[in-house]
């Protein structure tokens, strides 16, 4: 399935809850399978933290040839015959205000000052994305939804959208999310948001005005949140004690190994420790630092700022005095609930408090707790288990 | 055990429009009957993740959760009736759940194996555990790992207060109310606090 994502431009001024008006903004989006003549067979898929609205399917050059490893976040889910099936739903993925895939973000120009937005980009909370989400439906011509889904962050703007539009959504699954962040989460994120702000390179969030760009910073946010979404047993399975080889191993075990993906096992066993502080020891800490590399080449600091500051507010039960069943009152929607046994990051007691909060509303709900071993990163794997629960809710329940 | 006629005989027992939570619901048949012929609404409640996939599939709502963590998550009397249909010989503490059926639920309805049955009581005189078609497992891999009798029930209703307003037996696809602690594979409750 090769996608090509498209934009939209809203010149009608957006208010934030924040109390900024957002003036004119472009919303950056992708479409899969055919919206039906009722107008009723469309999902709308919400992204997490550093994913983006390309959820499904492949991209392709000018050419027309497809780019390699260009499959959407979601790929696994959606498409023609899988668990979300295109063949039957008409599916949207949305990129959020404040990002840095298309949308309108902190690497945009500023109209008012010509510079790219940096810090002064108002702060956006989930409420405000699905705003701008309904808005995009408007112009897509679709009323009401078959379902909204979403995973961590994502699940809260599934969840956000039943109190918000209740009669715009027939079906909400909500997938390893949270009715809010508990304090541990929120310290999580203020040590990324601190080693972001810390790094010299960040220049009060100025940064592309002084042609830098706070690596360092962001290098270190994606370790900690990678550490936070995988759980012990995975990291132990998958790095253990291992030490990294060192290159001169790796060189001449090269030359001997048959198979190369023994190269690194081979090159490292038994080797002596290094005596470093400084240096790499463990493969835990290559791949962490590999993975933080990676970040720091395309997420934009301000919107890491932005998009962990949406999750630390998003807090649906707070107008109602911290009561959760209050708040779910407004929801219509029928749900499918769905968490992991091993994500300590929204771990499955999170998740219960909203079928909780549901139950007490006598709301439609159904709740698959899953025991993948894989932590957070499960919502994104290919748990047969997970997938065959939200296909057969998509199949079985929601109706068209 | 869902057979049909248990499935039809349970259901009697329950009002016409109830709001129902099913424990241990299975592939969620008793639930899907009632929702379809007695126009109900509820939950099951399930741990297995095949069962689950089942219950998703039959489009009744399911809750994969671990009866044996209590029903903390269930308000006071939030449900018109609530079904522990072959379920509480499999928990650890059967009281407990007992009494929070009775607190979930304003009516309760237990249906389990009978071990008075007449021949259980048999295959115990002949000094072997029984193995039938209702109790199909050795001892030493069974499931159920409470075992009572239709009277023993009777008692511990009485004793934790529980107010028994409808019982029989089933066997063979037929109620017995003749010695039911006798000749009945299953016993059912129907009780309120």
């Amino acid at each position: 399935m090769i996608v090509s994502p498209q934009t939209h431009r809203f010149t009608e001024p957006l208010q934030l809850q924040s109390g900024v008006m957002l003036p004119a903004y472009e919303l950056m989006y992708e479409t899969y399978g055919t919206l039906n003549a009722q107008r009723s067979n469309a999902v709308l898929i919400c992204h997490a933290l550093n994913a983006s609205h390309h959820v499904a399917g492949v991209h392709a050059d000018a050419q027309g040839h497809v780019i390699p490893r260009s499959e959407g976040w979601w790929d696994n889910m959606i498409g023609p015959g899988k668990p979300l099936d295109t063949n039957r739903f008409f599916v949207i993925g949305v990129n959020n205000l404040g990002s840095c895939f298309g949308s309108t973000g902190p690497t945009h120009l500023n109209p008012a000052t010509d510079e790219p937005w940096g810090a002064d980009f108002p702060v956006v909370t989930v409420e405000d994305w699905v705003n701008a989400q309904a808005r995009l439906l408007d112009v897509l011509g679709i009323q009401q939804l078959a379902a909204v889904m979403g995973g961590s962050l994502g699940g809260m703007q599934t969840l956000s959208w039943t109190l918000q539009y209740p009669e715009r959504v027939r079906h909400a699954v909500v997938v390893a999310s949270a009715p809010n962040l508990t304090a541990e989460n929120i310290a999580f994120n203020e040590v990324a948001r601190r080693a972001i702000v810390t790094d010299p390179d960040f220049h009060a969030g100025y940064y592309l005005r002084h042609d830098a760009i706070p690596k360092r910073g962001l290098r270190i946010a994606r370790m900690i949140g990678h550490i936070t979404y995988l759980s012990d047993d995975v990291m132990n399975d998958k790095f253990g004690r291992h030490l990294k080889p060192l290159a001169a191993q790796v060189a001449s075990a090269a030359m001997q190994a048959v198979d190369e993906d023994d190269v690194s096992t081979d090159a490292a066993a038994g080797r002596a420790y290094q005596y470093t502080t400084q240096g790499v020891e463990f493969q835990i800490e290559s791949y962490l630092r590999h993975q933080g590399d990676k970040f720091a080449e395309y997420f934009d600091a301000n919107t890491y700022l932005l998009i962990t500051r949406a999750l630390d507010y998003f807090d649906p039960a707070r107008p109602h005095g911290g009561n959760l069943s209050l708040a779910l009152a407004a929801a219509k929607a029928s749900f499918l609930v769905v968490s992991f046994t091993t994500d300590w990051r929204f771990s499955p007691a999170r998740s219960r408090e909203i079928v909780r909060g549901l139950l007490q509303n006598r709301r439609d709900v159904s709740y698959a707790e899953i025991d993948a071993p894989h932590g957070h990163d499960a919502f994104l794997l290919d748990d047969p288990r997970y997938l065959q629960a939200v296909r057969a809710y998509f199949d079985h329940k929601v109706s068209i | 055990m869902s057979d049909n006629a248990l499935i039809d005989s349970i259901a009697r027992l329950v009002p016409t429009g109830s709001r129902v939570l099913d424990l241990g619901c299975g592939t969620g048949e008793m639930l899907a009957y009632l929702v379809r012929h007695r126009q109900c609404t509820g939950y099951g409640v399930e741990i297995d993740d095949t069962k689950v996939h089942a219950c998703l599939q039959r489009g009744v709502n399911v809750l994969q959760l671990n009866l044996e963590d209590g029903l903390s998550v269930f308000e006071d009397k939030s449900f018109d009736v609530v079904l522990q249909i072959d379920t509480l010989q499999h928990l650890r503490n059967a009281q407990t759940m007992l009494l929070e059926t009775a607190r979930v639920g304003r009516i309760g309805v237990v249906a389990f194996p009978n071990f008075a049955h007449w021949p259980n009581r048999l295959s115990v005189l002949q000094g072997r555990m029984p193995v039938t078609k209702r109790l199909p497992y050795e001892w030493y891999d069974t499931p159920n790992i409470r075992v009572g009798t239709f009277a023993d029930f009777e008692v511990l209703a009485r004793r934790n207060g529980l107010r028994v307003e409808q019982s029989f037996g089933m066997h063979e696809g037929q109620e017995v109310t003749f010695m039911p602690n006798l000749m009945a594979s299953t016993a059912v409750f129907r009780f309120t606090r």
